[in-house]
């Protein structure tokens, strides 16, 4: 039965009924929030934890090799990396050290300077992860973080190269807000093939890697370098390369690819 | 009291459906409907946070001060939400990142606190929890057919499973990529209200106006 015409009486409302009900309807739904953020914290750290590293074992294309997850992982090496050196950092803890959070940490980041900053981030931070993949201890994947503004978002992308630091194995991007159907395709599987087999940088040590509007000619000199746009998501595209040109650039990781170029592992 | 509690449950489904007849909630209707698995995970959010808000809302509805009524139900919703919201990162991880601040915005739902103040106010707790349900029913219903209408002819699956193999992949489909957008769900939305006001004539609202026609005679 529903109720009659509720009662307005003087005692519910009341200056003290008015302000007990708030303090104890905010105490009580204060601590359900609290405890469930609390109790279900490492759980959730677990899974943004596992996400990365799924991300990271796909880009490096392991995932088709048939092998357990948990066993591909045993593969992966985490290492920091000092951008402007491009040496490894050894007193970290590779795998709770975040770029993308220490970036906002001005003792651990600088300012990019306007002119440079392609990619629309701001800061970096001063040291960059990568992800070294090595199978019986032979380096057979280098996997670099990158990211930079799209159309709508910032897009957060991994990058996977041979040891040569030049030939892509593949990419993917994790995480953006781009078109539905148009921009997201950077996501998808097609799109994401059509990298595999690209060069970052020519003969000159240039870098080249560049998503072009429309297809690129396969007569073209610059094929081995473009990559074909998505039509629909010219500016996601351009968010793209602009990501790309700022990350694999001197500003930022190409000291460090330099390095690997000039002396490779085990040389 | 049973044909009562048969009533708050199973009438918003067609009779007193939110999105179609209260036209309520259709924001997150546009939003997170492009394929069926996310919707799922939506509906049954927005079916646990309306049945508890309204049971909650309906168990202190007597000693509620009128004057702080609406912001003490607006805590009781945004508590159970974010609840809510952190349950499915931990468990259901992948979804939550697809649906992304959709499940927040439960809380600006109209549908939840358009039941906690319309229904659950003056009603007891058991048949608030029904109403709950069953407008978390009613919301879930079209959310299930838009975003299977979205996903198999903008994607050609169904739960990520192909149905209409697409050109892309060799098959013969050609997906529509406006099923993908946002405007699609208003085109079927409507589409649905259409059909349910053919079939319940009696859904279809009066026109709170009429043109008056003047003839000329009637001037002169």
């Amino acid at each position: 039965m529903p109720d009659a015409e509720p009662k307005i009486t003087s005692e519910r409302d009341t200056i003290r009924r008015t302000l007990l009900v708030a303090f104890l309807v905010s105490l009580l739904c204060s601590s359900l929030v609290a405890s469930a953020a609390v109790l279900l914290k490492p759980r959730q750290e677990a899974n943004e934890a596992r996400h990365m590293r799924r991300n990271i074992v796909d880009v490096a294309g392991l995932l088709e090799s048939g092998q357990e997850f948990e066993e591909l992982l045993g593969h992966i090496e985490t290492r920091v990396v000092d951008l402007q050196t491009g040496s490894y950092v050894d007193h970290v803890d590779e795998l709770r050290f975040d770029p993308v959070k220490a970036a906002r940490d001005p003792a651990l980041s600088l300012a990019i300077p306007e002119e440079l900053d392609a990619a629309g981030i701001g800061r970096r931070s001063k040291w960059g992860s990568v992800y070294l993949v090595r199978k019986g201890g032979v380096l057979e994947t280098i996997v670099l973080p990158v990211r930079g503004r799209g159309l709508w978002s910032m897009i957060y992308g991994l990058l996977a190269v041979e040891p040569d630091a030049n030939t892509i194995v593949g990419i993917t991007f994790y995480e953006h807000g781009e078109t539905p159907g148009l921009g997201d395709q950077i996501s998808k599987r097609p799109w994401r093939d059509s990298w595999s087999g690209k060069q970052l940088f020519d003969e000159s040590n240039d870098l080249k890697i560049e998503v072009v509007k429309g297809r690129v000619p396969p007569d073209s000199p610059l094929a081995p370098y473009h990559v074909d746009g998505i039509s629909g998501a010219t500016l996601t595209g351009r968010g793209v390369t602009s990501a790309l040109q700022y990350w694999l650039g001197d500003h930022g990781y190409g000291p460090y690819l330099q390095r690997i170029r000039s002396q490779p592992e085990g040389s | 009291m049973r044909s009562e509690m048969k009533r708050a449950l199973l009438n918003p489904i067609v009779d007193d459906n939110p999105i179609t007849l209260q036209i309520l909630g259709v924001c997150s209707a546009l939003a997170v409907t492009t394929s069926l698995l996310p919707s799922l995970y939506m509906c049954l959010a927005l079916t646990t946070v309306a049945a508890l808000a309204n049971a909650s809302v309906s168990a202190i509805r007597h000693y509620l001060p009128s004057s702080i009524r609406i912001i003490v139900q607006m805590t009781i919703i945004a508590s159970l939400v974010i609840v809510v919201d952190q349950t499915l990162k931990a468990f259901a991880f992948e979804t939550s990142r697809e649906l992304s601040v959709f499940v927040g915005l439960i809380i600006t739902n109209c549908i939840v606190l358009g039941r906690t103040e319309g229904f659950a106010m003056s009603n007891p707790v058991g048949l608030s929890f029904l109403d709950g349900i069953g407008n978390g029913l009613g919301y879930s219903l079209i959310l299930i057919i838009v975003a299977s209408a979205r996903e198999l002819l903008g994607a050609g699956t169904l739960m990520g499973i192909t149905v209409l193999p697409t050109t892309a992949d060799g098959g013969w489909y050609n997906p529509n990529g406006m099923m993908m957008l946002p405007p699609s769900a208003f085109f079927i939305i409507g589409l649905i209200i259409w059909a349910v006001r053919s079939w319940r004539v009696e859904q279809v609202e009066k026109p709170e106006f009429q043109i008056h026609e003047v003839h000329r005679t009637e001037v002169l």
